[in-house]
This record gives structure tokens, C-alpha cells and sequence, in this order.
């Protein structure tokens, strides 16, 4: 397709789903109410690990209202994760303050909460470990004793070893002019969507479920939840996972919650739909966080700024359960092998088991913790090199057709014109010749998957679409919308491919029972596989109705086209005897003898692989890639760090819809900048100390960031009219970025999350005493 | 002990039995149905709550319901008419990418038609403020206060 003849790609159309949300009229699961409807509230655990002796639910269950008491002891036991380390409700031992040991269903939400009060819980309570340090040592106390197939554990470390070599690091030390060698801690940070938590849950009288559910992942969460009928004795029955509206996802909601499991306990037990709603101090202390890592980096370079080697060995506190997040080494690999031009590389992580909130995913995947100690590291090793930093990422930039030591086949790759743009944004070089008092400026690059990424069996999207009488087309779409739009630059490129405009396509989303399958809204995936879906199927039905309009006008179908819901002669445009409205065309082919009705499907999966036991691989077709770039003031009196300048620049194949894609690129670039300033989980001994918004601070509109994104547009070939991922790219530089730029301001490096003013007055105190 | 108290709601001269210690956003949600406005915190922290009460863009979910009591109460549903046609500042969130998830947008644009009532011609630090109260987590508030510049850009003679 021709750049100028683009019609509806490319442009700044709004979202499809906006005049909805700016009315009130969206449904989200805080909004829906069912008839019958019971409300349940979860009670949590007294310590963060003891031995439970005894609960008595029957004070609770004679409070009035109050519908069932469920503890794992009147349960059948439901066990999720990714290790399967979890019961849903726990019965022998508690190992975070926010296990689960009991459930109420009642008529309304205050009785239900009521009850939770009398319910009593006996405890024994076990000394805990609460530093990832202290938990990984051999005669550490157990978290726990067995793993999910009672095989009995011998230390607290997850049975996920991960290590990547490539080359020969021992040797590339010996060979390097210039050895860097430090050590970075990230902490605990939590998604803060602005819609917390819910569910309702019920079933129908053959025992099969329905889950109206905010799930970024329905496919899969159908297989946990069938897994979960399976084990309450209802083998062979099937789940129903049906989305509403969604307040916010951000990796939040990949995995299956066991508040999720609870409302399907309580509804089979109950034979009512029941509805779990969090509070927003549930979402801060019930909700895992981003993992937070001890990461020790080492990387040396030759004496022309060549990258010689990268080592990096990664301690990460997992918590007491496991999530999917646990898998997120997988993704730190990315930027660890393959950040730039480094031949040598060794990778080893450990994730261990503490008392503390377990943790998940959150936007990037462990790849915004891992960049900022690579990125940190870049900026140490150039300064110990004398080269300048921008120029030190110049020589060692990644460029197509490169294959990276993870074996990531680099396809397009404007990470040069990133760097490059960000440092004219910045007057880089005058600002490094003539440096203002106390100011900075610090870059930090990207790399992340671009073209999906192959960390389930199928990366898979299904697509069904469907023409009606009325030349208007039914998208039907396994993709979850969480407002990064998704289902608005689906009908951009399927009304682009069949010459009709955005508002004639209507997306059904949202029910595994109706809608193909996909594997989730992850992996900043969804608009590569889900447009690259629609191409196709999109094509499918442009050449039925083609070859139909063919035979009526009998001529070739290869010399039709259609533009704007008409269908014309390519060789003629103009002539309106060979010109025909589409909907005119379709109730032509549906009401005649041998009618037809025109629909089309396919199931998309990008040339990825999963990565080998090696964890070597082409993980992703593509690769998106960014350069963040900023200029800060910093007031040493006070250590207040303010962004001056900010340059986000994003290698995004091609701007599907600008508008929405700067609006990835904004909110990530203030979620990246809480990440580095402001936000952070506090924990005492287990405890979320700070389940509220004035105690964990997301930035707000008095927080004046001036960002100003550059798209670089590399038409890649595999993406759908070029376009590479952009949901998780623009969070991941940030944090680093800044922290480079604020050594760069006044000569003190802060190696730990998030960078507040009282480490910086800290270290500037540090600094004054060394002289 | 219920009690009835009588106000204007979009518009509309209406009554309704309360209990004294609900909050405004209980009643506007429950007794009403209207759902636009959104609870995000219950603790005035996030303004997923807010609605207009007597020219003034309140946290409904800590405005207690019997201060209500012959007040005049607007929210998200009282702005665009039936027929659809949406308020400048909802035309504009639309236009310029302000909505994301959504989740904050009702309040979020409570609190710009609350300025713009008051200041025809705000300037980027008195849009700022008025949402200070408003959190997103999804878009960087940069089309946000984009929209309710051009919003209020618009709505000038």
C-alpha cells in the first residue's frame, strides 16, 4: 500500500471507545449488578508467616445475611501460579500478611465485611524472612517445606535457574582496556490502575461458569479457571470469561487472582452471582507488585569504546507465591544480551521466596529493572573510558541485519536516529562544553520486543470478521482493550484494506465464548498481532466481494477496487456505470438465488520462537527500540529533582494513529519517571506500610514534565503496514535516563530505586566528606 | 434511620431517602444508578469521584449526603444531551486522545468544567491545578490538559 494512498492509517483518529468513557456510560465491573448478586470480602492473614492452628466461622455465619464462610477447610483445594505453589485459600501455613484464610458471601458489602470481624483465626506464629539476602542462604528457615507435588525443598530459591552465556566473558576481561563493576537495587512499585480489582462469578445449572472479569489475558484465564472446576469436582465443564470495561492493566492482569477463585467458590457454594470488589488499600497491599532485584553488573570496553564484555547476576525477591512474574528474567534478558553491540555475555539470575507480597509482572516485564542497572553501567564505564556517553552508545549502537548473542535477529533498527535525535533535542554537545551549575543531561536507551513475543506455546491472535446488508463489518477479536487502543487502530487498518472508513467497523470483543483466540494483551503485542490479523482476514473478504462484483460487472476482479464504500473499476474511476455501493453490492450477493453472506477468519501467530533451554532465540520478529534523553536541575539544598527537558524517541515502525501512540509514550514516560523519583511500596517486616494515594505517590498534573515524543518510523516488513509494539517501550528508559543525568548535574550516582531527595542529600554529603 | 432530602440532579428537581452517613457518590450510584461517577479510592485521594455541587467540583465520595439537602448537583450524565451530542469538553477529550482506560475521565472532566465555568481562559498552571485532585495513571495528563485548553480555546466569544 502506497504511503499517500493511506486513508485511514496514519491518522489521529480518536478512539472508538471514547465518546462511551467521556459520557459515564462505559461498564466496568465496579458498575455491574446482577440480579440475586451476593458481595464477598476476603479475610487476610495476621502475620506474614505462621502456622494457622484453628479458624472458627461460626460466629460469622450466624450473623444475619450472610450467605456462606468459606476457609480452605470447607473448600476443595484450588492450587495457581506458575509453580502452582499457591492454594487459593490457605489451611496449614500463612506466608505473607495478605494470604488468604477466609471468605463471606452476604447480601450487601458491609455485612459481608462485618462478618470477616468474627471470624477467629488462631495462629502460631514462624519467625520470617523478609531479605532476599538473608532468605537465599542454605540454612535459611523454609517458606516452603514442598513443592506443588509434595517433593520436599531444600532452600528457598525458586527451581527456575536462569543463565544465558554467549562467547567468552573470562577471556573478553582479559582483553578489555576498561572494567566497570557496580551494584543496583530496584524496589517494589504497584500499577496504581485507577479501577481496582473486581470480579462476579456464577454458574449455570449445569455447573459451567461465567466470569465477568477485567482479565488482560481471558484465553488463559479460561484454562486456569477450568483447571480450577476440575479440581472443585467439576471435571469437563466449561468457563465463559467475559471482559467489561477495563480501568487500567499495566501487567496487572496476566495472571489469574486468587480473589478471582474465591468468587467462583463462593458462587458454586452459594448457587448466587458474587461479586468481589477490592478497595483501593486491597490494590495497594492484595495486589503483587513489579519485582524488585539486588543486580550486579560488570561490563568492560576496549580502549575505542568498543563493548567487550556485559556480566550481570540478579537476585530478585519473588515473595511467597509465584505469578508469571517469575518468569521475568526471561524478558531482563532482552536488553542484558542484546542492548547494544556486546559479543560476551554472561546472564545469571536467582529469584527467591521471602514473607514479603508476592510479586507480577508489570509494564516492560523486568525489562525497566534491568535497563537501569545496564544503562547506569553504560554511563559509568564511558565516563571511566573518557568517552562521552552519547558517543560511547553511538559506537556500540545496534543496527539491522545484526544477530545478537541471545541470537535475536535484528531486522529494522532505528535505534541510531533515537539516540541521535534526543541528543539534538537536548544541544547534547553545549550542554556538555558549556555545563550550566547543578543542571544535567542523561540518556538511556531501549530495546523490547516489538513483534510479539513467544513466551506461551501460540502466540497466537484469532479473527473473525463479518459483512452485514448494510456494508458495515463486525470485527470479532480475542485482543483485550485496556485503553491502549487497540480495537481503535483495528478498525483504522481494516477500513484502510477494505476502502471503508473506521466508523463503519464495530469491534466484538470480550467473550471466549464468542471471540477466536488469543494469548493476551501483553508483550506490547496487541496491535502487531491483532492488525497483522486484520490485514489478512480483511483481504479475505475484499476479494469474495471483489470476485462477486466481478461476475455482475463482468470484468477481472483484479481491475476492481473499493474507496469509500464504493466499489469501482481501477482503469476507469471515474466511470459510474462500473461503479457500485458496497452495501448495494452485498444485499445483491445475500438476496439472490444461491445467496451468499460474506465473513472470513484467521488465526495469526508471528514467525517467533520460543526461547531454547539455552535461552537463545529469535523471541520476537521484531524489535521495537527507544531512546530517552533528558535534562534536569537538581536543588541541592533541598535534593528536589526537576525535569527540564524531556525527549522520548521510539523506533515504532510506523505510527498506526499517532494521537494514541503519543499517548502510550506520555503516560508511560510519567509512569517511568515515578519509577525513578517518587514511587515506591513500603514494606515493614512483610507489611505494606503505604496502601493509599497520599502515601504512594504516582505524579499528578502539578508534576510539569515536558515531553516531547519523536517517532522514528522504520516500516518494518513483518509488521502490519510496518508497525512494531509501543505499549511497554516508552517506561523503560526513564529511570535511567534521569539517574544519568543527575550524576551528570552534581557528580553523585544514586544506584537505587526510586531516587528521592534524601538519598540525593545523602550522597552529596558522602561526596563533601571524600572531598 | 432514614431520611429524605430533596435537590436539583442534572437539572432535575428530585427526592430520595438516604441514610445520613451515606456519602453523595453512594447515593448518586446506588440510589440513582448513575454510575458515570467513580469510586476509586472512597477517600478523596484519587478524584475518580468527582461531580459539580453548587459550581464547585467535589469528592462525592466523602461530600456527606445530607450537606446535599437543597443543593444542585451535576455529573458526567447531565452533560451531553440524550441525543448524544457531547459537551465541548467531552468533544475535546474525544478529539485530542485525552481518554485512555477511561477509568478517570468522568471526574477528570468534572473538574475541567468546573474551572472553565469559573475561567474562560485558564492558563496551563490553572488547568493543572484544578486537576491536581484528578490521578490517571494511563496518560501522562498531557492530552488531558491539551483537551481542556482547546476546550476552553473553543468556548471563547
Amino acid at each position: 500500500m502506497m504511503e499517500s494512498q493511506l486513508k485511514s492509517v496514519g491518522k489521529r483518529v480518536p478512539k472508538v471507545d471514547a465518546r462511551e468513557k467521556v459520557t459515564g456510560r462505559a461498564i466496568y465491573i465496579h458498575d455491574l449488578k446482577l440480579p440475586g448478586m451476593l458481595y464477598g470480602k476476603i479475610l487476610y492473614s495476621k502475620y506474614p508467616h505462621a502456622r494457622i492452628l484453628n479458624i472458627d466461622t461460626s460466629k460469622a455465619e450466624k450473623l444475619p445475611g450472610v450467605r456462606a464462610v468459606i476457609t480452605g477447610f470447607n473448600t476443595p483445594e484450588i492450587r495457581i501460579g506458575f509453580m502452582k505453589d499457591q492454594p487459593v485459600l490457605k489451611k496449614d501455613k500463612v506466608r505473607q500478611y495478605r494470604d488468604e484464610v477466609a471468605a463471606v458471601a452476604a447480601i450487601d458489602p458491609d455485612i459481608a465485611e462485618e462478618a470477616l470481624d468474627l471470624i477467629k483465626v488462631d495462629y502460631e506464629p514462624l519467625p520470617g524472612l523478609f531479605d532476599p539476602e538473608e532468605a537465599v542462604k542454605e540454612d535459611a528457615i523454609l517458606i516452603h517445606e514442598y513443592d506443588a507435588k509434595g517433593k520436599p525443598l531444600k532452600n528457598n530459591i525458586l527451581k527456575l535457574p536462569w543463565r544465558l552465556i554467549a562467547g567468552d566473558v573470562e577471556q573478553a576481561k582479559k582483553e578489555s582496556d576498561f572494567i566497570v563493576e557496580d551494584s543496583f537495587r530496584v524496589t517494589w512499585v504497584t500499577h496504581c490502575c485507577m479501577g481496582t480489582s473486581g470480579c462476579i462469578a456464577l454458574f449455570d445449572l449445569d455447573n459451567n461458569l461465567t466470569i465477568y472479569s477485567i482479565t488482560q489475558i481471558p484465553f488463559l484465564a479460561q484454562n486456569d479457571f477450568n483447571a480450577a472446576l476440575k479440581a472443585m469436582g467439576l471435571k469437563g465443564k466449561n468457563t465463559r470469561v467475559i471482559n467489561t470495561v477495563i480501568g487500567g492493566g499495566f501487567g496487572s492482569k496476566l495472571d489469574t487472582h486468587v480473589y478471582e477463585y474465591i468468587a467462583i467458590l463462593l458462587a458454586y457454594r452459594t448457587r448466587k452471582p458474587v461479586k468481589i470488589l477490592f478497595t483501593r488499600e486491597e490494590e495497594f497491599f492484595a495486589q503483587p507488585p513489579r519485582q524488585p532485584a539486588i543486580i550486579k553488573i560488570s561490563q568492560g570496553c576496549k580502549k575505542d569504546g568498543n563493548l567487550t564484555f556485559r556480566e550481570v547476576d540478579m537476585l530478585l525477591d519473588n515473595g511467597a507465591y509465584t505469578s508469571w512474574g517469575a518468569t521475568t528474567p526471561s524478558v531482563m534478558m532482552v536488553p542484558i544480551s542484546s542492548l547494544y553491540k556486546v559479543p560476551n555475555i554472561k546472564y545469571t539470575a536467582r529469584s527467591v521466596y521471602t514473607n514479603n507480597i508476592y510479586a507480577q509482572a508489570m509494564r516492560g516485564y523486568g525489562n525497566p529493572q534491568a535497563t537501569f542497572a545496564v544503562e547506569s553501567s553504560m554511563d559509568i564505564l564511558a565516563e571511566a573510558a573518557g568517552i562521552d556517553p552519547m558517543e560511547f552508545r553511538l559506537i556500540n549502537v545496534n543496527l539491522p541485519g545484526e544477530i545478537t548473542p541471545q541470537n535475536f535477529k535484528v531486522t529494522t533498527c532505528g535505534l541510531k536516529e533515537c539516540i541521535e535525535s534526543v541528543g539534538e533535542g537536548l544541544n547534547w554537545k553545549d550542554a556538555k562544553k558549556n555545563k550550566k551549575k547543578k543542571r544535567g543531561v542523561g540518556m538511556s536507551s531501549l530495546i523490547h520486543v516489538g513483534g510479539g513475543a513467544r513466551v506461551y506455546k501460540s502466540d497466537g491472535h484469532g479473527m473473525i470478521m463479518k459483512v452485514d446488508d448494510f456494508g458495515k463489518i463486525s470485527v470479532i477479536t480475542g485482543a483485550v482493550e485496556i485503553g491502549q487502543g487497540s480495537e481503535t487502530v483495528i478498525s483504522q487498518v481494516a477500513a484502510e484494506v477494505l476502502g471503508v472508513f473506521p466508523e463503519d467497523i464495530q469491534i466484538i470483543k470480550g467473550d471466549t465464548s464468542i471471540c477466536p483466540w488469543d494469548v493476551g494483551t501483553h508483550a506490547s503485542r496487541q496491535a502487531f498481532v491483532s492488525c497483522n490479523a486484520a490485514i489478512t482476514v480483511a483481504n479475505k473478504i475484499k476479494k469474495e466481494i471483489l470476485d462477486i462484483a466481478g461476475k455482475y460487472f463482468n470484468v477481472d476482479p483484479e481491475n476492481l477496487d473499493i474507496k469509500n464504500r464504493v466499489i469501482y473499476l481501477k482503469d476507469e474511476p471515474e466511470n459510474s456505470e462500473k461503479q457500485m455501493p458496497l452495501d448495494k453490492l452485498l444485499r445483491r450477493a445475500h438476496f439472490s438465488k444461491h445467496g451468499t453472506m460474506i465473513m472470513a477468519e484467521t488465526f495469526y501467530d508471528p514467525p517467533n520462537e520460543m526461547l531454547n533451554q539455552e535461552f537463545k532465540g529469535n523471541l520476537s520478529c521484531t524489535y521495537a527500540y527507544g531512546t530517552t534523553g533528558v535534562e534536569v536541575e537538581v536543588d541541592t539544598e533541598t535534593g528536589h529533582v526537576e525535569i527540564k527537558k524531556y525527549f522520548a524517541a521510539h523506533d515504532v515502525g510506523r505510527a498506526l494513529n499517532p494521537m494514541l501512540l503519543e499517548g502510550q509514550i506520555y503516560g508511560a514516560a510519567v509512569m517511568g519517571t515515578g519509577y525513578a523519583l517518587t514511587e515506591q511500596l513500603i514494606l515493614k517486616q512483610g507489611k505494606v506500610m503505604n496502601d493509599n494515594f497520599l502515601d504512594y505517590k504516582i505524579l499528578t498534573a502539578k508534576d510539569k514534565i515536558p515531553i516531547v515524543p519523536i517517532l522514528v518510523e522504520t516500516i518494518d516488513e513483518l509488521g502490519p503496514l510496518g508497525a512494531k509494539g509501543i505499549g511497554e517501550p516508552a517506561c523503560v528508559p526513564t529511570a535511567p535516563a534521569i539517574a544519568n543525568a543527575i550524576h551528570d548535574a552534581i557528580g553523585v550516582r544514586i544506584k537505587d530505586l526510586p531516587i528521592t531527595p534524601e538519598k540525593i542529600l545523602k550522597a552529596l554529603k558522602e561526596k563533601e566528606k571524600k572531598g | 434511620m432514614k431520611k429524605v432530602i430533596s435537590f436539583k440532579l442534572n437539572g432535575e428537581d428530585v427526592e430520595a431517602e438516604v441514610e445520613p452517613h451515606w456519602s453523595l457518590l453512594h447515593l448518586l450510584r446506588e440510589t440513582f444508578e448513575l454510575t458515570g461517577a467513580k469510586e476509586g479510592c472512597g477517600k478523596g485521594e484519587c478524584g475518580a469521584c468527582t461531580v459539580i455541587v453548587d459550581g464547585k467540583a467535589i469528592n462525592s465520595c466523602l461530600f456527606p449526603v445530607m450537606e446535599v439537602e437543597g443543593c444542585e448537583v451535576t455529573t458526567i450524565e447531565g452533560l451531553a444531551t440524550l441525543n448524544g451530542n457531547l459537551h465541548p469538553i467531552q468533544e475535546s477529550f474525544v478529539a485530542n486522545g485525552a481518554v485512555q482506560c477511561g477509568f478517570c475521565t468522568p471526574g477528570m472532566i468534572m473538574s475541567a468544567k468546573a474551572l472553565l465555568d469559573e475561567n474562560k481562559n485558564p492558563s496551563e498552571d490553572d488547568i493543572r491545578t484544578a486537576i491536581a485532585g484528578n490521578l490517571c495513571r494511563c496518560t501522562g495528563y498531557v492530552q488531558i490538559i491539551e483537551a481542556i485548553k482547546k476546550a476552553s480555546e473553543r468556548r471563547e466569544p
